[in-house]
């Protein structure tokens, strides 16, 4: 597991063996996290891997079974009031009030974070300019899309320009325009200096986003490191050949003894090493002879990640 | 944080979720139009349809006066119940939404959300009781009371729709579902008035009947409305109501805080 070990960042997060168990069910099996202020740390893996205990444990909303975790410096056990009062939340299932306009739910927060009257609705107004609102401010989220209300409620998050932000699936169940639009505006949070936790089920989305991943399974920590070092642990990238005969497919190969044929697609799977280079290098090797019918290629996405790291991890950390 | 500014901010957060509430029933209005319209529809039934034999059949117990001056107290105190309901209702939905988790997870008064639905209920059982005694006037009601008395009414309604929010709260907290939420109130509502002095006096029922009736709390509640709106004498009676409210509230206070901390 890598270490940050070169920041000399103060440390928004820290988690000590955190245990979480549902009667037989072992959801959290001994997680450890460090988080730097300002970083953008991504928590990945599929649905039941325990992303969003984590995430509500984190947020004092259900206590944990063991471990230790301090949140801004504030010990999570002894003082959840303080780190109530520096962390914002927002998750994959809206949490605003549907019976009020979104101006309204605005302007509640601001209440419940006991801002100033004028103080409340400058901040909701500069909210809603800022996430794209102002002409639903006066109607109920009830007229919303998936990508309004996801917004209503990271702006209800904001409210009280929380120094941490945890944000568990901001992009689940989201149009690609609304994810790009979220992207943008945590790329935006992160240059004011927040720090963002983030959970997510899409190797994309830390890609673009996050310093720093970690890969979660079955309530363990199974990879951990930067999107680059995480990234050249995944033996899921290569072209993807396919061949309009059989004889074709034999030839390549010969050629290419790197790759693993699939005789039923007559395809060919090569890794790639790395860019333009390595694309060059396999079609050189091809020659002019073999016709090539279609040429594809393959980005790791999280099902090579969790081969690599949880299927079969004594090869992937080997590589 | 010291004990007096930690009070006021309780308070403020009580405050803004009670405005949330009123919000709620304004944008709302079905919950609290439903509890004016079952009372309503009661009293009608009682003073044109049941009332006459009923009336008839009290002889003394009504003092001579009609029915329905017997009949409004017993309508007032089943509109104060009539808010269990909705009152558990929004209590579950709530609980049951994304939004309360929010809330737990800001630096808010543990007790604000629960504090604001009470407040909320006891506002619109105020406000439902109004309408229906303009209503019970506009149907022949001819109260004997004083102004003095009008305000010991409030003093009986408002602490009963108290002490019946917080028990609706806690069966609300406790219920799996919208339906069992309301389904819990229903004892609350219609059961326990009407084996009370509500309709007909305690006195007027079989024996064991009679001892429960005259022992359960929504009688001593009833009894002092009834004395206070026909000008009879109140004697201790308004002093069991209250203590009852009381106890009541107490009880399920402790219960919905504890309900509200498991879930």
């Amino acid at each position: 597991m890598d270490v940050l070990t070169n920041h000399a960042t103060r440390t928004a997060v820290s988690v000590t063996g955190l245990r979480k168990a549902y009667g037989e069910k072992v959801v959290l099996d001994g997680v450890d996290l460090t988080i730097g202020e300002g970083e953008v740390f991504a928590l990945l893996g599929p649905n039941g891997a325990g992303k969003t205990t984590i995430v509500r444990i984190l947020s004092t909303l259900i206590p944990a079974d063991a471990g230790t975790a301090t949140v801004m410096g504030y010990d999570l056990q002894r003082d959840d009031g303080a780190v109530r009062g520096v962390i914002g939340v927002t998750g994959q299932f809206s949490a605003v009030d549907d019976l009020l306009t979104g101006e309204e739910n605005l302007l509640l927060m601001g209440r419940l974070l006991h801002l100033p009257a004028n103080g409340r609705r400058a901040r909701a107004f500069e909210l809603l300019e800022r996430f794209d609102l102002v002409e639903a401010a006066r109607q109920t989220p009830a007229t919303y899309s998936a990508g309004m209300k996801r917004r209503l409620d990271l702006a209800m998050t904001l409210m009280g320009r929380p120094r941490l932000i945890f944000l568990d699936e901001p992009t689940t169940g989201l149009d690609p325009r609304s994810r790009h639009t979220m992207w943008q505006i945590i790329r935006d949070l992160v240059g004011e200096g927040v720090t963002i936790l983030l959970t997510t089920q899409y190797l994309e989305e830390p890609d673009h986003l996050a310093d720093r991943i970690a890969v979660l399974d079955h309530g363990r920590i199974v990879a951990e490191g930067t999107t680059e070092e995480l990234k050249r642990r995944i033996p899921g990238a290569h072209f993807r050949l396919r061949f309009a005969d059989a004889a074709s497919l034999d030839q390549a190969a010969r050629e290419l003894r790197e790759g693993t044929r699939d005789d039923d697609d007559l395809v060919l799977r090569v890794p790639n090493e790395g860019g333009i280079r390595s694309l060059r290098n396999v079609l050189a090797r091809l020659g002019d002879d073999v016709a090539v019918e279609d040429l594809s290629i393959h980005t790791p996405d999280l099902d090579d990640v969790f081969f690599a790291v949880t299927g079969d991890k004594s090869k992937a950390t080997t590589q | 944080m010291s004990a007096l500014s930690g009070l006021t901010i309780a308070a403020q957060d009580s405050a803004t979720m009670l405005g949330r509430e009123v919000k709620h029933t304004l944008r709302f209005p079905l919950l609290l139009v439903s509890t004016i319209l079952s009372p309503v529809v009661l009293l009608l039934l009682f003073v044109y349809i049941l009332g006459g034999p009923i009336g008839h059949g009290l002889g003394n117990a009504a003092r001579g006066a009609p029915y329905v001056d017997f009949l409004v107290p017993g309508i007032l105190m089943m509109t104060v119940a009539a808010g269990c309901g909705p009152m558990a209702i929004n209590v579950h939905t709530d609980m049951a939404g994304r939004f309360v988790d929010r809330i737990r997870a800001m630096a808010v008064t543990r007790g604000a959300l629960l504090t604001g639905h009470v407040g909320g209920s006891v506002l619109r059982t105020l406000v439902a009781t109004t309408v229906v005694t303009v209503v019970a006037l506009l149907v022949g009601f001819r109260p004997k009371a004083s102004v003095a008395d009008w305000f010991a009414v409030v003093g009986i309604v408002a602490p009963f729709s108290f002490a019946l929010a917080w028990l609706s709260a806690a069966l609300g907290l406790v219920a799996k579902s919208v339906a069992g939420a309301n389904g819990s109130t229903l004892p609350f509502q219609f059961l326990l008035p009407f084996v009370s002095s509500t309709f007909v006096p305690a006195a007027s029922m079989p024996a064991g009947v009679r001892w429960f009736a005259a022992h359960q709390p929504f009688t001593p509640v009833v009894d002092s409305l009834r004395a206070l709106l026909t000008g009879a004498p109140l004697g201790t009676t308004a002093y069991l109501a209250l203590a009852w409210c009381a106890a009541i509230a107490l009880v399920a206070y402790l219960w919905a805080q504890a309900a509200f901390r498991r879930t």
